[in-house]
């Protein structure tokens, strides 16, 4: 059924029949192939209604070195190689892979032109198995699927290149970088020589980025040709060999990892001097504004997620809450902004204890909250920018009688917020699913600072956002605890809980393990109580 | 109750839920690939009517079969051209198809009404199988479309769950930008599926007029087209389900007719019209068990369902 031996690596040299007998082809495609370039993109030009997100880029990849594409969000990292790899199609310019140049009409043209592309929200689809998602589209396993054909095939590449992860399992089962390493397994079935990554490490833990750092570089080592895309300064000198970096949409620089510095290259990043350090004043802690007093609460699945939970937070203070994922973060966050019934304790804002808890209640006494899903519960996508700007203040009297809006006071309103947190949108009608990821967030953020709030709960309020993004979120957060809010900072960034909180608390398994001064926490001491707070040498499995 | 009047029952019920069972599946091909097509009522209509005047014309039923199903397909053809190349909502254009196939149904079957002597489609007992006992009578002593139904099912289950083209369908309904990075042309499908799903409830109107309640009166689906809808997702997309529910639904709309002769309800005549209901009711209820929103995620509703596809749109 899944016909000649040969027909599951469709690309591989030996079975290319006849390859042999076309001598002067060959030789043709030798001289050719003399190009030391895997890549070249000449004077490539992208726009979107609006915005041009492409301009005239020049970018050229060697064959076997792993190249990074840096730049902030927004800078066109994604949308250049959306070109590259055929799902885009450029305004102008041309492409050439190995030496000759080539039109994209699909990502299929690409595949044939051995260039694969793991895209940044990963294109798998979660009810379907491991396998089925690797053959997909692949027309030479014939009409009837067999099922252990598929998982062995599946099963060699993983083994080749050690990106362990088992055929049979279907997608929803398996953690993110799981899923990486099947979409990684899917491009290199497809025989892809350019590997092109976007943002890989985003959604990874460091053990995990780590794995995969290893796979690359053995995958480069193979002479596979891996473009890189990061915002992270770190992760891209100790990878890559060399840099090209992206911003607004045109190359500021291709240079060397050998020859360039942290600061230089966030420099060229973001287009000005960038402060890693943030201004903090110290802390000028008031009144107890938020208080949990032994709080319980189920997650979706009706098991508990919070377990007595007690905390505070004064007025002027941040307290991070730190954590791995999945320890009752997200329940934390929605039980006190009434999006989540408690099953048992108290909460109190300012001093009032709060009976009734429903998500309009907790807005209207000030609790404000930024979501750690920013496209999903933090906004509504389709709507404009201008309306989810208002989406909590619409029923005040200054924005219209009744049920009518003033419309020119809903515009007014949207221009100066958007001109006061520096919103980067073509206009306040766009949609927000438009913007970028660090400009939908800093909508949410202002909508929700905007009404001078009691109480800010920020979930995850930087991930996925670049240095200039988050060293503005983190900024915006500072200066809210300057204007004394109580702010119970979520986060699983522990580097983040540590540069900006005042206090530090530890949730494992909904429990608070344990909490700190941070000018007094070990980060040793915090991740070990993250990890269950036993002694390592107590428990060898973790 | 009696094992002979069951017995009437089930076979009654499979006979009579044939058209339904076409139309399901036909509309669960098109829902998995990511049109939603509520327009089944429309052309089940037009499926019957062109299906009786064809076989009165020619005096050949399967040519008026063979008519049937490809106006179901051409009219599914425009809601896929109105749905996924102009991306007009699916809903409306559903909803409009189904005003034009009852509209149109209507007028050109005016004179079909008086006709009651069209040629059918056979009706052939399978030597041997059809004298088992209880299973003969029920399975195998029925018209021959209701065998194609008996057939159809367990097919397109297997095309669905153990085909490279099946594999793509439900790629292409939970997540079509997946699918189209691969090479898989995700608006060429769609468009095949949802004139597939056409074809599929022209069958069922042919099933109706020319074999299950052989004649055209206006509006004989009695809104069967859209127990199709909400069948598919009792079968939560999945073509044995469907087998099930629409035999079972079939067997419900049996029951006032078989059961009249029954002492308990000769006793109480105004149950028939009770009886009457119960289809509609079962599928209300139907339909609100399976509103609720995680309750569709439960049954693997397509996550795409519904949503044209635009490769550069941003927020797949
Ligand atoms: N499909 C699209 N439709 C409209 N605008 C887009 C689309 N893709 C990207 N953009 C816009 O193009 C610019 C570059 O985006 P992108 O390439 O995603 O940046 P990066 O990957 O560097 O963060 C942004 O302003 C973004 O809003
Ligand atoms: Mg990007």
């Amino acid at each position: 059924m899944l016909g000649k031996p040969c027909s599951l690596t469709p690309l591989l040299p030996q079975c290319t029949v006849g390859f042999d007998l076309a001598i002067p082809t060959l030789l043709l495609t030798q001289i050719m192939t003399t190009s030391s370039y895997a890549v070249e993109m000449r004077g490539i030009t992208k726009r979107f209604p609006g915005v041009l997100a492409n301009d005239r880029i020049d970018f050229q990849v060697r064959k076997g070195e792993i190249h990074a594409l840096l730049g902030e969000n927004g800078a066109g990292k994604s949308t250049l190689m959306n070109i590259l790899s055929g799902l885009y199609r450029p305004d102008e310019g041309e492409i050439a892979i190995h030496g000759q140049v080539v039109e994209f009409h699909s990502p299929r043209d690409a595949i044939r032109h051995g260039v694969g592309m793991v895209h940044q929200h990963f294109m798998l689809t979660p009810s379907q198995s491991v396998a089925e998602n690797v053959f997909l589209g692949a027309r030479e396993i014939g009409f009837v699927l067999n099922p252990q054909r598929m998982a062995a095939e599946v099963r060699r590449i993983a083994e080749q290149y050690r990106l362990p992860v088992d055929p049979n399992a279907k997608i929803w089962q398996l953690s993110v970088g799981e899923q990486q390493r099947v979409e990684i397994i899917k491009i290199l079935y497809r025989g892809a020589e350019i590997l092109i990554l976007d943002e890989p490490t985003a959604v990874l833990t460091p053990q995990e980025a780590e794995n995969l750092f290893v796979t690359l570089r053995s995958m480069a080592a193979d002479n596979k040709t891996i473009i890189f895309i990061s915002h992270k300064l770190e992760e891209v000198l100790s990878i890559a060999d060399r840099i090209t970096v992206l911003r607004s949409g045109r190359v500021a620089a291709t240079l060397s990892a050998q020859s360039v510095t942290k600061t230089e290259l966030a420099n060229l990043m973001v287009g000005r001097q960038v402060l890693f350090q943030l201004e903090k004043p110290p802390v000028q802690r008031g009144e107890v504004r938020l208080r949990l007093d032994r709080v319980c609460a189920l997650d979706d699945k009706l098991l508990p997620a919070l377990r007595e939970v007690s905390l505070t937070v004064h007025s002027g203070e941040i307290v991070g809450v730190a954590g791995v994922a999945g320890n009752g973060q997200r329940e934390l966050a929605e039980v006190i902004c009434g999006l989540r019934p408690l099953t048992s304790g108290t909460i109190e804002v300012a001093g009032e204890r709060m009976a009734h808890l429903t998500a309009r209640r907790m807005i209207d006494v000030g609790v404000a909250y930024v979501p750690e899903d920013r496209n999903t519960t933090g906004s509504a996508p389709n709507l404009s920018v201008a309306e989810n700007l208002i989406l909590k203040s619409y029923r005040k009297t200054e924005m219209g009688a009744g049920p009518f809006l003033d419309l020119a006071a809903v515009e007014r309103t949207a221009t100066s917020l958007v001109k006061t947190f520096n919103i980067l949108t073509p206009s306040i009608k766009t949609p927000v699913r438009k913007l970028s990821g660090g400009n939908l967030q800093k909508v949410i953020l202002a909508r929700e600072i905007s009404g001078q709030p009691q109480v800010l709960i920020a979930a995850s309020p930087t991930r996925g956002l670049d240095i200039g993004a988050t060293e503005s979120v983190r900024s915006l957060l500072l200066q809210e605890r300057s204007q004394g809010a109580a702010i119970l900072l979520i986060s699983e960034d522990l580097d983040e809980i540590f540069a900006i909180s005042d206090r530090i608390v530890v949730l494992y398994e909904g429990r608070i393990m344990g909490e700190f001064e941070t000018a007094d926490a070990e980060l040793t001491e915090v991740g070990l109580l993250m990890a269950g707070g036993r002694a390592p040498s107590a428990s060898p499995g973790t | 109750m009696e094992l002979a009047f069951l017995v009437t029952l089930l076979a009654a019920g499979i006979r009579s839920g044939t058209a339904i069972l076409f139309a399901t599946i036909g509309e669960i091909f098109a829902e998995r690939s990511g049109v939603l097509n509520l327009g089944i009522e429309g052309m089940m209509l037009m499926g019957a009517v062109s299906a009786y005047g064809v076989a009165f014309a020619t005096g050949n039923p399967w040519l008026g079969l063979g008519v049937a199903m490809a106006v179901g397909g051409l009219m599914a053809l425009l809601h896929g051209m109105v749905t996924i190349s102009l991306r007009a909502d699916q809903v409306v254009s559903g909803l409009a198809l189904t005003f034009l196939g009852s509209g149109l149904s209507a007028v050109l079957g005016a004179p079909l009404v008086e006709v009651r002597n069209a040629p059918r489609l056979p009706v052939f007992p399978i030597p041997v199988l059809a004298d088992l006992p209880i299973l003969g009578p029920i399975f195998f002593n029925h018209n021959v479309i209701v065998y194609l139904g008996l057939v159809m099912a367990p097919l397109a289950w297997w095309y669905i769950h153990r085909t490279r083209p099946g594999m793509e369908l439900r790629a292409i309904g939970e997540y079509p930008a997946a699918a189209d990075v691969l090479g898989i042309n995700v608006n060429r499908q769609r468009y095949a599926y949802v004139v597939f799903g056409g074809v599929m409830a022209g069958l069922g109107g042919a099933a109706l007029s020319l074999a299950i309640t052989p004649l055209w009166i206006e509006d004989m689906t009695a809104g069967q087209g859209w127990i199709a809808v909400g069948l598919v997702i009792f079968a939560s997309w999945d073509p044995l389900r469907a087998a099930l529910g629409s035999y079972l639904f079939g067997a419900i709309r049996r029951l006032p007719l078989d059961s009249q002769n029954l002492p308990f309800f000769l006793a109480y005549p105004q149950l028939g019209y009770f009886m009457n209901m119960l289809p509609y009711l079962f599928v209300i209820l139907l339909m609100l068990i399976s509103a609720r929103s995680e309750m569709r995620r439960r049954i693997g509703a397509p996550a795409a369902l519904g949503q044209p596809y635009v490769r550069e749109e941003r927020g797949v």
